[in-house]
């Protein structure tokens, strides 16, 4: 078997491995949490009889074993059931949740890399000068800004003081108002984009660092080829991998970014839901909202995992690492 | 949340000031964090003037929207901050150290399927399972601290193995092996005494890491209720009176980031003791 397949067969076990971890930490917390679902169903005053029924209903009458089988069953079959509070079902309010969180994460993270690529080129092309040191310290404040108060910030700055963009909200009919849905995913995307450019920022310096100090670029110039053709020849091929690793991270991070941003700037995703499932005690949300991030983070990890392999053959003639 | 592995140092070539910056900053943080413990301006539950008062000389940072002096509540957020980042870094390092050291002395399979387990636990969305494991045994310090801890333990597991992996194929330990040394022996005198340095390093990361986790959390909701409000559940507070206290939406959050900050450059400074190749190969 060729080693980038023993590869995919290892990470894709690992893959379905993982999830179902996730599955049983999500069954034994929901089971843990306090209260029997039913009362968190039919509320206070419900009658014995009710409870019952209740119980029947949602199978929490059944033994563990079989209520875990039920549960495994009906998640391989993207059944995650039915909110208590709304009675919606959970899976399609889910892909309307992710109408926002999708833009407000994939926005961040592009914004990210166009702010972070050439800022972390520039500080290692001027490495130990001035903007070397100036862009550094940025990033170094960057990282340890907290996601949700660099939103605060910029709601103090550009909707309180400047009175440019909108403090927070979303148009109650979503993205069929093209204009005020966009306007009110500015600072959102701006505040993502800002928390990841940082720590992105030093690897991007830290890999071109590399690529510029190589032997092959020195190689490459002695055999007589132009120093910008040298770099896009070899070196953006070489310095992307580790960037490609860290972006799969990143891009993870922006997503659980984006879920807390929700919160900030009162945006109606995937976050403010889960956050209003957990208070609401809306099992069957709070379990499908967890189960289909886990599942995003995981694909996203796979994915840069995958992507990384193609590009460097060394990786792959790896079939085991250790 | 950032990743821990680290892309090269970027400040300039001073280890001592790194250091220094670091100590004063943690250092100013541990001393109001034990003033608060026998000092502290106003009761922190008293009405102490009128509804969001701004900052004067009697209310440093104003009052909330109660009326209770916010510097004191800020003052308290060190103390909570620091408990939490020690309370993650205990029980994170003390289940992360023992897996890893198991999974470095582990055998093949047993090695393989503890790498893979850690593997899987490091991919989970530390967040989202905090989220989790507070909504299930409620909101309080104990609970963000024990979900964090764990959190932590899958990072420190993994490096754990990999440090003591490379220490167990030197030739000390062959030594200690044939002259007879239990391995219990082996751990403590050889291995532990060769990866403290950098592991001490990664749990001042991983302390920063932690603060702002639990400031996430808190700021979502899922924190302390007062009296143990963290500066995350200050500003989840102060961000609803934005318009008319804008200092109270700044003050703590200044004084998480100062926290932060002097833990990663007292990490960054340790690094630099530690490690004097690092200064010299750049």
């Amino acid at each position: 078997m060729p080693a980038i397949l023993a590869y995919l067969v290892r990470r894709l076990v690992i893959l379905v491995l993982s999830l179902l971890v996730a599955a049983v930490v999500l069954f034994v917390l929901l089971r843990l949490l306090p209260g029997d679902p039913a009362n968190a169903l039919l509320g206070v005053g419900a009658t014995d009889a009710q409870i019952a029924a209740a119980r029947a209903q949602l199978g929490s009458d059944q033994p563990l074993a079989a209520q875990f089988a039920d549960f495994l069953g009906k998640l391989a079959r993207f059944d995650l059931g039915q909110s208590f509070v709304s009675k919606t079902d959970v899976l399609p309010e889910i892909g309307r949740r992710l109408s926002v969180t999708l833009p407000l994460t994939i926005g961040g993270f592009v914004l990210a890399i166009a702010i972070a690529l050439p800022l972390g080129i520039l500080a290692a092309v001027k490495s130990g000068r001035r903007t070397d040191g100036a862009i550094s310290t940025i990033s170094q404040l960057g990282i340890a800004i907290p996601v949700f108060w660099l939103g605060i910030l910029l709601i103090t700055l550009f909707a309180v003081n400047l009175r440019i963009f909108p403090s927070g909200g979303f148009p109650l009919k979503g993205w069929s108002e093209v204009g005020p849905a966009a306007l009110s995913m500015v600072l959102p995307v701006a505040t993502v984009a800002l928390v990841i450019a940082a720590s992105l920022l030093r690897y991007v310096r830290s890999a071109t660092l590399d690529v510029l100090g190589s032997d092959y670029l020195r190689t490459a110039r002695a055999l007589g080829s132009g120093y910008a053709t040298a770099v896009v020849r070899h070196g953006i091929r070489n310095g992307a991998v580790p960037v490609i690793s860290i972006l799969g991270i990143e891009l993870a991070t922006s997503f659980l970014g984006a879920v807390t941003v929700e919160k900030v700037y009162a945006l109606p995703g995937l976050g403010s839901m889960l956050l209003l499932a957990i208070s609401q005690r809306d099992y069957p949300d709070v379990q499908g909202v967890l189960f289909v991030s886990t599942l995003l983070v995981l694909l996203i990890g796979f994915l840069a995992d995958l992507a990384q392999r193609l590009i460097d053959p060394r990786l792959r003639e790896q079939a085991h690492t250790s | 949340m950032t990743p821990v592995a680290e892309a090269g140092p970027s400040r300039p070539d001073r280890p001592s000031l790194t250091l220094a910056a670091g100590l004063l900053l943690v250092g100013l943080h541990v001393l109001v964090a034990l003033l608060t413990l026998v000092w502290t301006p106003y009761d922190p539950t008293a009405l102490a003037g009128m509804r969001l008062e701004p900052p004067s000389l009697l209310h440093w940072a104003g009052t909330d929207r109660l009326g209770r002096d916010f510097f004191t509540a800020i003052m308290i957020g060190s103390r909570i901050a620091l408990l939490v980042g020690l309370g993650a870094i205990a029980i994170g390092g003390a289940i992360g150290v023992i897996l890893g050291l198991l999974a470095a002395f582990a055998q093949r399979f047993a090695d393989d399927a503890l790498a893979a387990a850690l593997d899987i636990l490091i991919a989970f969305p530390t967040l989202l399972i905090a989220m989790l494991v507070v909504a299930a045994s409620g909101a309080s310090l104990g609970s963000s601290v024990l979900a964090l801890g764990i959190a932590l333990s899958a990072v420190v597991a993994r490096l754990t193995r990999i440090l003591a992996k490379r220490v167990l194929v030197m030739d000390f330990i062959t030594a200690a092996r044939t002259s007879g040394a239990t391995w219990p022996a082996i751990v403590v005198e050889h291995v532990l005494p060769n990866i403290w340095p950098t592991l001490a390093i990664n749990f001042a990361l991983q302390f920063g890491i932690a603060v702002v986790a639990e400031a996430s959390l808190s700021y979502l909701g899922l924190g302390a209720p007062p009296p143990n409000a963290s500066w995350g559940s200050l500003l989840q507070e102060a961000q609803g009176t934005v318009y008319t206290a804008p200092i109270a939406a700044i003050a703590p959050g200044l004084a998480l980031v100062s926290l932060v900050i002097g833990v990663n450059l007292l990490a960054d400074g340790l690094r630099d003791v530690v490690d004097p190749t690092r200064r010299a190969a750049r």
